[in-house]
């Protein structure tokens, strides 16, 4: 025979799975809720969203092309999905040389600077969007009033959070029940008709995203699950003691970016743990932070500051919490 | 719920293109090259000499210590030469080059067809003729199976594991076997037992191959103390110790052999031979081989003498198909890729693959992206990203500690990786620099 015969090393089949098609999931996971906000918020939601997505390809491409000088890496999908997750957690009316300095130190500092994919420790959307509630505080905290706001970029009518004026009530001395009367039920909630970050709002769709992210295989649940476990076991133990001063686990599961960071921003597969032991421990620090922030801290909604806080901790949760190893299992006599 | 194995595991596409195909005698080569190296262990030493005449089932190549196996002659003819010959591993070794003469076979081989029950030997004397007939692990491990009978002191088999399983996509010599071999092979597994004095046996079969499920349960019935398990098809079932949990549900420890557990594991194809070599002092010198392939003319189950070129077993299939880019000798899981189709057949060929040039080129690499598919495919609960990782940077100490001796080199995790990254090419030479590490330690 004279045919020249490849040989490579076992195995000779491979799954077809790559990185552009989790992406690509990751993408269509996050329709459901950008078509949410769009119906909230109009215009809004779409500028502020199309100028995120379009400067962090840019600054991805720019960064690699003429900084680094290596092949581009834009087709893989990572800086269109971190363009988005950058938009859903900021408000709809931001000014969009805002949104271009938070692109800037998404992509620049908070994903090339590490390395680029696969070797930045913090969630690089996050990074961004903590960067710009530090130095613009005012424009980060304004946020569109849904519906009212539709037909308006910058210039929309502007509200509160639902948690802010729970945590603004509360230290007022209110309590809960005087409060209720002017935030949205938990049915509003989940169906997203309040003020906050574009993407944040939506439960309901958020959740039909983490559902096909199980349903494709991008993600496994333990994340999720054991942050929505942490927070409404915290929040309802608080509420328990103290009805009046507490906020039902409800409204926090609902409310502040919970159902967006969790099932978005902490299962970022380069910046948590690798097993599900070590994802247990990284959700329930996340739920746990979040609470202690919104309950005695000095911001109303702690997700973005908790998933940042527990990034930094992957590094040693991969290196002290290993998988089960196979016979590990204790010899049964069966 | 179909019992299966509880950590890791994958999935790949059955293609199990050859399972309707009936066993078929392949006529005989004009010549054979038979290599005394073709199992685990020592080769074995040359008892011909060029120019000697054979028959079929004549020693050729005797034993060369406790982990060795005897090699006998396929064919009958003259030796032409005893010279190292590129063997399926890409490797010259040596091997007893026969030319074909006739077909006349060893005068104490019964070669009749019937069925012969009863065994009257006993457990030790089982094991010689075990030994004696060259009996290697016929799924393709090719570890000899009189060492495997031979129980060590203080150990107790309290189970014979008959593995079934045939996981790896594309092969269906096993599940041929069991179909058209079902008689010989209760009777193989009841010989197996009484060498380990164990009361049970239990094959392990998935859930794809129903024909044979319900074939081996009729057929058990017969005979005491042998139980079909069907089993959830999940890809390395056929790997022992995984085999072992699904269907006692017990874990190996690391580092131990599956006695540890009181079980011992044999294929079924090993089961057969072991009956033949038993019940017909037949000695093992053919087997059965899966060709198979998209491209394929007719994917076939042939019964092939050993040394018999892989190439003529293809060309009974139809031939090279135009597009092919690799061949592969055994399962696309774990099958070594051929460089030349003119390595012959050996006891542990289980299968020829072609994969047509598409499909031969690995995709190309890209970082990790850290998303943990490795951890979670993997069957033994290794961490493939950091084994790949240590490997790269020789951290050979470490790859140790974090058990990648453990490593049973499935391919789960190269399969599964969406950055398409070799991990198992890394981890395999770190295994194997390790394993240098670890024997020095100990000599
Ligand atoms: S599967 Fe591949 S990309 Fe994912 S963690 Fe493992 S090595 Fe990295
Ligand atoms: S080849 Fe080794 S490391 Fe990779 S999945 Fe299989 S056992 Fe795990």
């Amino acid at each position: 025979m004279n045919k020249l015969l490849a040989v490579s090393p076992s195995p000779h089949v491979h799954s077809g799975e790559s990185v552009n098609k989790l992406m690509f999931n990751v993408v269509l996971a996050l329709l459901p809720a950008l078509a949410v906000s769009i119906y909230y918020f109009g215009l809004g939601a779409f500028v502020v969203t199309a100028i995120a997505v379009v400067s962090c390809l840019a600054f991805e491409f720019l960064i690699q092309k003429y900084l680094l000088k290596v092949t581009p890496s834009i087709s893989d999908g990572s800086a269109l999905v971190t363009g988005l997750l950058l938009a859903f957690n900021l408000p709809s009316n931001l000014p969009w040389w805002i949104i271009v300095i938070g692109a800037l130190v998404a992509i620049g500092i908070g994903k090339m600077s590490f390395g680029g994919l696969g070797n930045n420790p913090f969630n690089p959307a996050l990074v961004g969007r903590v960067f710009l509630l530090i130095s613009f505080p005012v424009q980060m905290t304004s946020w569109p009033l849904p519906i009212e706001s539709r037909a308006h970029y910058m210039d929309a009518l502007t509200g509160a959070t639902p948690l802010a004026l729970v945590k603004e009530g509360l230290k007022g001395g209110q309590t809960m029940s005087a409060i209720s009367e002017h935030i949205p039920n938990n049915m509003q909630l989940l169906m997203g008709s309040m003020g906050g970050s574009l993407g944040e709002i939506a439960a309901i769709a958020l959740l039909i995203g983490f559902a096909w992210l199980l349903f494709k295989k991008v993600i496994t649940w333990h994340i999720p699950v054991s942050i929505f476990v942490t927070i409404f076991a915290f929040t309802g133990i608080l509420w328990l003691i103290d009805p009046a001063h507490n906020a039902d686990p409800f409204f926090h599961l609902l409310t502040g970016g919970v159902m967006l960071g969790a099932i978005f921003m902490a299962t970022d597969y380069v910046t948590s743990p690798m097993n599900p032991k070590g994802m247990w421990i990284f959700g329930i620090g996340i739920g746990a932070l979040t609470v202690i922030i919104r309950v005695w801290g000095a911001y109303p909604e702690g997700v973005s500051f908790a998933i940042l806080i527990m990034n930094a901790f992957v590094p040693l949760i991969n290196t002290l919490v290993k998988p089960k190893r196979f016979g590990e299992e204790v010899k049964k006599n069966g | 719920m179909l019992k299966t194995f509880s950590i890791g595991g994958v999935h790949p596409p059955e293609n199990k293109i050859s399972a309707g195909s009936q066993i078929v005698v392949l006529p005989l080569p004009k010549q054979v090259s038979i290599p005394i190296a073709q199992h685990i262990g020592a080769p074995a030493n040359a008892v011909v000499t060029k120019g000697d005449k054979v028959k079929v089932g004549q020693l050729i190549a005797q034993s060369n210590g406790f982990v060795s196996a005897n090699i006998h002659s396929s064919v009958s003819g003259t030796v032409a030469s005893i010279d190292p010959v590129m063997d399926s591993t890409g490797y010259k070794r040596p091997a007893i080059t026969i030319t074909v003469e006739g077909d006349e076979w060893d005068e104490t081989i019964d070669r009749s067809t019937d069925l012969k029950e009863e065994c009257n030997l006993t457990a030790e004397e089982i094991i010689a003729k075990v030994g004696q007939a060259g009996i290697v692990g016929m799924g393709g491990a090719t570890f000899p199976s009189q060492v495997k009978l031979s129980v060590p002191k203080g150990k107790k088999a309290e189970v014979l594991i008959i593995n079934g399983v045939e996981c790896e996509p594309y092969l269906t010599s096993d599940h041929r076997v069991m179909l058209e071999k079902g008689h010989e092979l209760m009777i193989g597994i009841q010989i197996l037992k009484k060498a380990l004095r164990v009361d049970t046996a239990l094959i392990g079969i998935e859930n794809n191959k129903p024909d044979a499920i319900s074939h081996l349960s009729q057929v058990a019935t017969k005979y005491s103390g042998i139980e079909v398990h069907a089993l959830k098809v999940q890809y390395p079932q056929g790997g022992e110790k995984q085999l072992i949990k699904a269907l006692i549900n017990r874990e190996v420890p690391s580092g131990a052999l599956p006695i540890e557990v009181g079980a011992v594991v044999h294929n079924v194809g090993t089961a057969v031979a072991v009956y033949e070599a038993v019940q017909k002092s037949k000695p093992l010198f053919e087997r059965v081989v899966t060709v198979t392939g998209k491209h394929l003319a007719t994917p076939s189950n042939f019964l092939v003498r050993i040394g018999t070129p892989i190439s003529e077993v293809i060309a009974a299939a139809g031939g090279v198909p135009e597009n092919t880019g690799k061949i592969v000798n055994g399962g696309p899981m774990m099958g070594k890729a051929l460089s030349s189709i003119d390595s012959p057949v050996t006891k542990g060929t289980s299968g020829l693959i072609a994969f047509p040039a598409e499909e031969a080129k690995r995709k190309v690499a890209q970082a990790c992206v850290r998303c943990g598919k490795c951890v979670s495919v993997c069957p033994m609960g290794l961490e493939p990203y950091l084994l790949n990782r240590l490997s790269q940077k020789k951290m050979f100490e470490r790859m140790e500690h974090e058990h990648v001796l453990d490593c049973i080199e499935c391919g789960s995790c190269s399969f599964e990786c969406p950055a398409n990254l070799p991990l198992l090419d890394y981890i395999r030479l770190g295994k194997a620099e390790v394993g240098k590490i670890v024997r020095a330690r100990k000599a």
